[in-house]
């Protein structure tokens, strides 16, 4: 129904900010490799996104391309990283949220059955205000795939992964099917014998004071940035909730000034009128905390589990070869299979020491983007309530200049 | 009707001319208009007589003179911080010492009710236009009198469920027709109830406008008596208060009810019998609802040949404007509960970041995540503030009318009434005669003379209710006229204010965000 007035995506991305519209991270954005999001449609239940490179590497047959990419293809590269045994010591970029318009669509539906109970003014304007929601949703979905993509681009080494350049690249569908359900099982079993062989390896004291420290901090700062998000978005909700009130406020405040044409109807049309655009700024500043507050949160809510899921893989690692060296004195001790002992000890050793490695330099930039993002996106939200209480401000007093002047 | 007042009220010209130079005031400084608050005992705007010369006939009829005195409030209202009484009605920011002690007596019954009642202080700026009333008289000609009503520390007698809340109603007035110019009683909810339907039952036909009393709330009561001491109770008794207040001021803000003996034994006599009549579930009660069953039934059957249709359309107007308000009543409610959610989503929220501050390594962005926290803290205090504005200022203002327009419906269908008692008794009459009529032709002189008896009396009767129809429509028009201007004024001076209480919350939300931009920015 509505997605149809929507399929004329094209134009909605030439809005405020067309350059990198990386919101939650500082990145450096570097020549050799250049990607973004240039246009997104919705179609039904897909979202194509158009996934546009620049780069001067020599790997790519041209300097600049793009290519149409569904949300299940991101996802299997993301998925592919996370297996790749040599990206174990980095800190996967986590993958963005599938897009979801459900609550969004189930609103327009009930607004389209209770079209008959309300006035025609207020119709269209409710039908306007979803249709913004479902904008901003659709905007913070291509931007959440954008910064995705950004963080690979700009890491070291992701970016070299051949999967990602066939990504960025491959102008064919890639026919990568979403997981059927017996995928899924499998993939909901591996997470539970995951999680509690994390406890088992987060309970293993470390040697190294560093990677304590952060096993400390990360669980902790996980837990308490999971509950700052979630408030921020109770919050933003009510915040919301609000806003819809003053709506409802200026249609009847609307209603009851045409009734007649006395001076008290005068005033109440005045009245109306401001109410009408202090909500589209109350409307604004919701939409602007969570874009600045309740996303950012929500992006370090996933950044942290990447960071926990690394030092669970080195934890791995480190028991792995501290299982390796009690097997190898086990084998010396007994003069039975050394050398294939030595060479799992080896294996271990080496794997171990590269993540280690890695792993220290990877939680360190955590930590630097993570401010950085942090110091942005607070100022951009300061900077913006400000300007938003005083445009509301503005308003106030013009229209009490106006109502008291005339009584 | 009411009686008349006996004075000479002054030529118009001086009303005017008075009338100019408090209105130069009260728009001149802006201060003065954060003076005014709904906790006064008086009304912020005055009346303006000769806007229109048959609307000054109206205003020189006995009794309304009264009223457009009232409405000299700026030196009611200003002399309200000099006033004991009225600075304890006022919570003002002035801090003499009556006021302080005036604060800590409504705070009494419940240490909670600070929240509640220490809230509506700081939505009023602080600069507050001190002029003794003394002087304020001197600036007028002494000619006008005035009448505040301030209704003030609630207190809880007894305990149990016999326990009720007393409240203190303070008077100050110059009106000669009373005895003293200050005094003060304390009244109970029933008794205003009581004295709500006296005047029903003496107006009843009327066609007076007169304002409801507050509703009844079994479940707030309970709670108050019950003594449970949270904020909900200690809101539910401060709404109450201001309820009263309201409803006392629009009674003696009408021209006739102030003259009723009842409202003025209401206000000075000391001891008021018990108002038994207004339990729910006693006799008068349910006689009550029982009639106003049959009321119900009889609005539907009954329409007036009108020689104009003013009352027709006047009846449609007033029955649109209830359901309108009605939804705007709704829509500021839902409002106000949003608001209370964000304020409670936004404390939670503000530990929240506090603790993720703490946990932050980062020393500067440490730092600056308390701050957040600490502005986060200060929005809700906002969003406190502005739901009480939201609800004091705009939702009650719309309850109370959504009431009184039903009052005015009730006017119209006591016109009906007095028409349909009038059709009545013609009808009647005209078989009286058919009567005496049939007697003549039968012959029968003895019976002639009962019959030419009741024919003059029904004769008196029709002319009697005939006066009174034409009566009633007067008033009912008059009445309407007074109430829409009271109206228009009413819900201006509302809106304002609540404009103003916005646009305080966004100049002091612009100052917390103020502060915490540099701290932002310090973040590296």
């Amino acid at each position: 129904m509505m997605q149809e007035g929507l399929d004329d995506g094209p134009d909605f991305l030439s809005e405020e900010d067309r350059g990198p519209r990386a919101v939650n991270v500082d990145l450096q954005t570097d020549a050799t490799l250049q990607v973004d999001i240039s246009d997104a449609l919705s179609e039904r239940d897909k979202v194509k996104f158009t996934v546009h490179t620049k780069s001067t590497l020599p790997n790519f047959k041209q300097n600049e391309f793009s290519v149409v990419r569904q949300h299940e293809e991101f996802i299997w590269l993301h998925d592919s990283f996370v297996e790749n045994e040599e990206y174990a010591g980095y800190i996967i970029p986590p993958a963005p949220p599938r897009p979801d318009f459900d609550a969004s669509r189930e609103k327009l539906q009930k607004l389209g059955e209770g079209e008959g109970s309300m006035t025609k003014e207020e119709f269209t304007k409710m039908k306007q205000e979803l249709e913004a929601e479902y904008l901003a949703i659709f905007k913070k979905t291509v931007a959440m795939h954008e910064v995705f993509l950004c963080r690979v681009a700009a890491h070291p080494v992701l970016r070299k992964d051949l999967n990602f350049h066939v990504f960025l690249e491959y102008n064919q569908d890639l026919s990568v099917r979403g997981k059927n359900k017996k995928e899924k099982l499998e993939d909901f079993f591996k997470n539970v014998v995951k999680s509690a062989d994390g406890v088992l390896v987060a309970g293993v004291k470390d040697v190294d004071d560093f990677f304590e420290h952060e096993k400390t901090f990360l669980l902790e700062y996980h837990n308490r940035v999971k509950d700052s998000s979630a408030k921020s978005d109770r919050m933003i909700r009510s915040h919301k909730s609000a806003a819809d009130d003053i709506n409802r406020i200026a249609s009847t405040l609307y209603t009851l000034g045409t009734q007649d044409s006395t001076d008290l109807c005068k005033f109440f049309l005045k009245v109306s009128e401001l109410f009408e655009k202090t909500r589209k700024i109350e409307a604004r500043v919701a939409a602007d905390e969570d874009l600045k507050l309740a996303d950012l949160l929500k992006y370090y809510l996933r950044e942290s589990q990447a960071a926990k899921d690394l030092l669970y893989r080195r934890g791995r690692a480190l028991v792995d070869y501290e299982n390796a060296n009690k097997a190898l004195d086990k084998a010396r001790a007994k003069n039975k299979d050394v050398l294939q002992a030595e060479t799992t000890q080896q294996v271990c050793c080496q794997k171990f020491e590269k993540i280690s490695e890695s792993a220290k330099q990877e939680l360190i930039d955590f930590k630097t983007r993570r401010v950085a993002a942090f110091r942005k996106n607070l100022v951009e939200l300061a900077e913006l309530e400000l300007k938003h209480a005083k445009g509301n401000l503005q308003l106030l007093q013009s229209c009490l200049g106006v109502l008291k002047g005339d009584t | 009707m009411s009686g008349s007042c006996g004075r000479n009220p002054p030529p118009f010209p001086d009303n005017e001319d008075l009338e100019a130079e408090i209105d130069a005031r009260v728009l001149d400084s802006d201060e003065e208009d954060e003076g005014e608050d709904i906790f006064t005992g008086a009304r912020s705007k005055p009346t303006t007589p000769t806007s229109a010369p048959d609307e000054g006939d109206i205003f020189s009829e006995e009794g309304s003179y009264i009223r457009s005195d009232v409405h000299h409030t700026t030196n009611g209202l200003h002399s309200d911080e000099e006033l004991d009484l009225f600075t304890e009605a006022t919570v003002e920011l002035t801090l003499t010492n009556t006021t302080s002690q005036g604060r800590r007596e409504i705070i009494g019954p419940t240490a909670s009710a600070c929240n509640t009642t220490h809230v509506p202080n700081s939505i009023l700026k602080p600069s507050i236009v001190t002029k003794t009333m003394e002087e304020l008289e001197e600036e007028e000609s002494g000619d006008q009198f005035e009448l505040n009503i301030a209704v003030t520390n609630p207190e809880k007698i007894g305990d149990g469920m016999t326990a009720y809340m007393s409240y203190k109603v303070s008077t100050q007035t110059t009106l000669p027709m009373f005895a003293n110019k200050t005094f003060t009683v304390r009244r109970r909810f029933s008794d205003f109830l009581g004295l709500y339907e006296k005047m029903s039952a003496k107006n009843s036909l009327m066609g007076c406008i007169i304002p409801p009393a507050p509703q009844k709330s079994v479940v707030g009561m309970t709670k108050v008596k019950v003594g449970k001491e949270d904020s909900s109770s200690a809101e539910f008794v401060e709404k109450r208060r201001a309820a009263l207040e309201r409803y006392l001021q629009r009674v003696v803000a009408h021209p006739s009810l102030l003259q009723d003996p009842d409202v003025r034994e209401f206000l000075e006599r000391d001891e008021l019998p018990r108002a038994v009549n207004t339990q729910t579930l006693s006799g008068p009660g349910l006689l009550k609802m029982i009639n106003r069953a049959s009321d119900a039934v009889n609005k539907m059957t009954i329409k007036i040949n009108e020689s104009d249709n003013w009352f027709e359309s006047k009846l449609q107007e007033v029955e649109n404007e209830e359901q309108l308000l009605r939804r705007l009543h709704a829509a500021v409610d839902s409002l106000v509960n949003h608001r209370k959610e964000l304020c409670i989503n936004t404390a939670v929220f503000s530990k929240s970041v506090a603790m993720l501050g703490s946990v932050e390594e980062n020393s500067a962005l440490s730092r600056a995540l308390s701050q957040l926290a600490e502005v986060e803290d200060k929005m809700e205090q906002l969003h406190q503030q502005q739901a009480f504005s939201d609800f004091f200022i705009l939702a009650e203002l719309l309850a109370d009318y959504v009431r009184l327009l039903g009052a005015v419906r009730c006017c119209f269908e006591q016109r009906m009434k007095v028409w349909q008692r009038l059709q009545e008794a013609q009808i009647t009459l005209q078989k009286k005669r058919e009567a005496e009529a049939k007697l003549l032709w039968a012959n029968k002189p003895e019976k002639l003379q009962q019959a030419k008896d009741d024919i003059n009396e029904w004769e008196s009767k029709v002319s009697q209710y005939e006066r009174d129809f034409e009566r009633v429509t007067c008033t009912v028009r008059k009445e309407v006229l007074r109430f829409e201007k009271e109206k228009a004024r009413d819900f201006k001076q509302h809106i304002v204010k609540y404009l103003e209480s916005l646009l305080h919350t966004q100049h002091r939300l612009v100052k917390c965000w103020e502060a915490f931009l540099p701290e932002a920015k310090a973040i590296a």
